[in-house]
């Protein structure tokens, strides 16, 4: 990472705290992004991961500190900051084409381009044969990538990940992740990925940043100094185990008793 | 319908219509054969077998001596009907009643819907109305409408505008609550603003509500068109059928009952066949 002192974090989460009536699902979290940097969020389901990752987005405001975004604080959702939620949310009623195509149309993207644009990101999915089906033809899988196709065509500076891979089947989740990983290569972005899967978070990143609860806050964070591209090689090697055996411990035994996963 | 009045429409349960499932007519003990389904040709046929057998049935209730009109007499009678114009003229005119009165409610309904759906403050100022007529059958306002209109057109227009909206104005509501929030968002984060977000995703994600909607209210803007005739009316099937009372004319009332049971019928089709054209979309159970 360049980190020459001139140099503004992509994303800033300064003192982030969010909560739900006297429920607080955020305590005080901060965190810097670098650009085109890939970090993954790993912790216990009811961390606060979504919350954070949905004030990045613009789609909750935090009830105290602020995030930025090449130092402005977000305001609401931009096509900028893309999104991939869980359960893929695409539009049912429209075909993978007009999926992807439909923040190109918001942007008004003429005719000629989007169709380049949408059949590129097709093919990069791997959607390309599937381009006038519609969602319910379509696979867990294939619909993830569609969503992923529909991010990516906006052309966002910032992808925000959702447990993106969290509802596939174990073979399908690594060819995703190694899709992404290429994809990610091809066209830098800054990506934050969150994840239950310890493996996944440690394979995909650059950083892990591991939280915990009660309230959600950062436990500790994970530099991943394995190389890219990220081989079946380097998920076998020994400083893969080392660090995946770190943050396992990191996520599984901190505080309260594990039960309460 | 079940009448919990916020659960009315679930567009998938109700896509069947009328049709009774076959499962709950399945009542043969622990039978080991699996039950399998008929083909088209199999079910169209035993649909024809039962409608010969009912007027073989009619037919023979008729001839020992019920006070029936033979089908054939009703046939006739259907032939005179037609060849003198006054079928058709009475038909034309519940249709044209019924029509106008559907598309201004439906018309009216669905922004309304969309509204309450929308915006908290539109839904508790609307709802308490709609849920007020919703208990009212429209036939019943039909008294009020006659001393306040008169007996021209208007009356039962409005009638069966109120048939259609409040039918179809709970099915808009319910579908732009039952929007699904990701989508919403997905729509939000790709760039949408709350034009683009109505048009391209609140419009589609109701429309299976909506359809089921339509059907309802027309089902029952047609009931009451035919009801509102026998009650104050110069023209139309019901009106036919209670003068035809005056004389005894059994075969005209027959008649009119099996007109509007047929373009009942066919009406719902052709909703049916659009719901099915529009929603192709959505995943069936
Ligand atoms: N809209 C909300 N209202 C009340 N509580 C919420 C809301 N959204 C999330 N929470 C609570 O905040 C906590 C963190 O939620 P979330 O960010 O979704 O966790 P994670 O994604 O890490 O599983 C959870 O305990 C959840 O119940
Ligand atoms: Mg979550």
């Amino acid at each position: 990472m360049t980190t020459t002192p001139a140099a503004q974090p992509k994303i800033a989460v300064r003192g982030v705290g969010k909560r739900f009536g006297d429920f607080t699902a955020l305590g005080e979290v901060d965190l810097d992004l670098v650009a085109n940097e890939f970090v993954t969020i790993v912790g216990p389901s009811g961390c606060g991961k979504s919350t954070l990752l949905n004030i990045l987005a613009g789609l909750e405001e935090p009830t105290s500190g602020e995030a930025l975004v090449d130092g402005v604080p977000v305001d609401g959702p931009s096509p900028e900051r893309g999104v991939i939620f869980q359960q893929y949310a695409l539009f049912p009623w429209l075909t993978v084409r007009a999926n992807v195509e439909f923040g190109l149309r918001t942007a008004r993207v003429p005719k000629q381009e989007r169709r380049r644009r949408v059949d590129h990101y097709l093919e990069l999915v791997g959607l390309s044969a599937f381009a006038d089906k519609l969602p319910k033809t379509l696979s867990g899988g294939m619909k993830q990538r569609c969503a992923i196709a529909r991010a990516y065509a906006a052309d966002p500076a910032i992808l925000l990940m959702d447990e993106p891979f969290g509802a596939v089947d174990a073979l399908t989740r690594v060819r995703l992740q190694e899709q992404l990983l290429e994809t990610w290569s091809q066209e830098r972005r800054t990506v934050l990925f969150i994840t239950h899967d310890v493996d996944e978070a440690v394979f995909l990143a650059n950083r892990v940043v591991v939280m915990a609860s009660g309230p959600g806050r950062i436990q500790e964070i994970v530099d991943v100094d394995l190389p890219y591209p990220r081989t079946e090689q380097v998920r076998l090697s020994p400083e893969f185990t080392a660090l995946r055996n770190r943050v396992w411990g990191a996520v599984y035994h901190q505080g309260p008793p594990p039960a309460s996963r | 319908m079940p009448d919990h009045p916020d659960t009315v429409l679930t567009p998938s349960a109700s896509a069947a219509g009328v049709a009774i499932t076959p499962t709950s007519a399945s009542a043969r003990p622990r039978g080991r054969r699996r039950r399998r389904p008929l083909t088209r040709a199999g079910s169209l046929g035993l649909n024809v077998l039962s409608a010969v057998a009912g007027i073989l049935i009619w037919w023979t209730l008729a001839k020992v001596g019920f006070n029936l009109p033979t089908p054939a007499a009703v046939a006739k009678q259907a032939g005179h009907l037609l060849a003198d114009g006054t079928l058709e003229q009475d038909a034309m005119a519940s249709l044209r009643r019924v029509l106008i009165g559907f598309c201004l409610g439906c018309a009216v309904a669905v922004p309304v819907g969309f509204l309450m759906g929308w915006y908290p403050v539109a839904r508790a100022l609307i709802e308490p109305w709609v849920q007020f007529f919703r208990t009212i059958p429209p036939l019943a306002l039909i008294p009020l409408a006659v001393v306040l209109f008169g007996i021209d057109e208007t009356p039962k227009i409005i009638v069966i505008f109120l048939a259609a909206f409040l039918a179809c104005v709970i099915a808009a509501f319910q579908g732009v609550v039952s929007i699904d929030r990701t989508l919403i968002n997905a729509a939000r984060v790709l760039g949408a603003g709350d034009l683009t977000i109505f048009r391209r995703v609140v419009i589609p994600a109701s429309m299976p509500y909506i359809l089921v909607g339509m059907r309802i209210g027309l089902g029952s803007s047609w009931a009451t068109v035919v009801a509102a005739e026998l009650i104050a009316a110069q023209e139309g099937l019901g009106h036919r059928m209670q003068s035809a009372e005056l004389y005894y004319d059994l075969p005209t009332i027959f008649v009119g009952i099996i007109t509007i049971g047929i373009l009942g019928l066919l009406m719902d089709r052709v909703l049916l066949m659009a719901e099915r054209r529009l929603t192709v979309w959505q995943e069936r159970r």
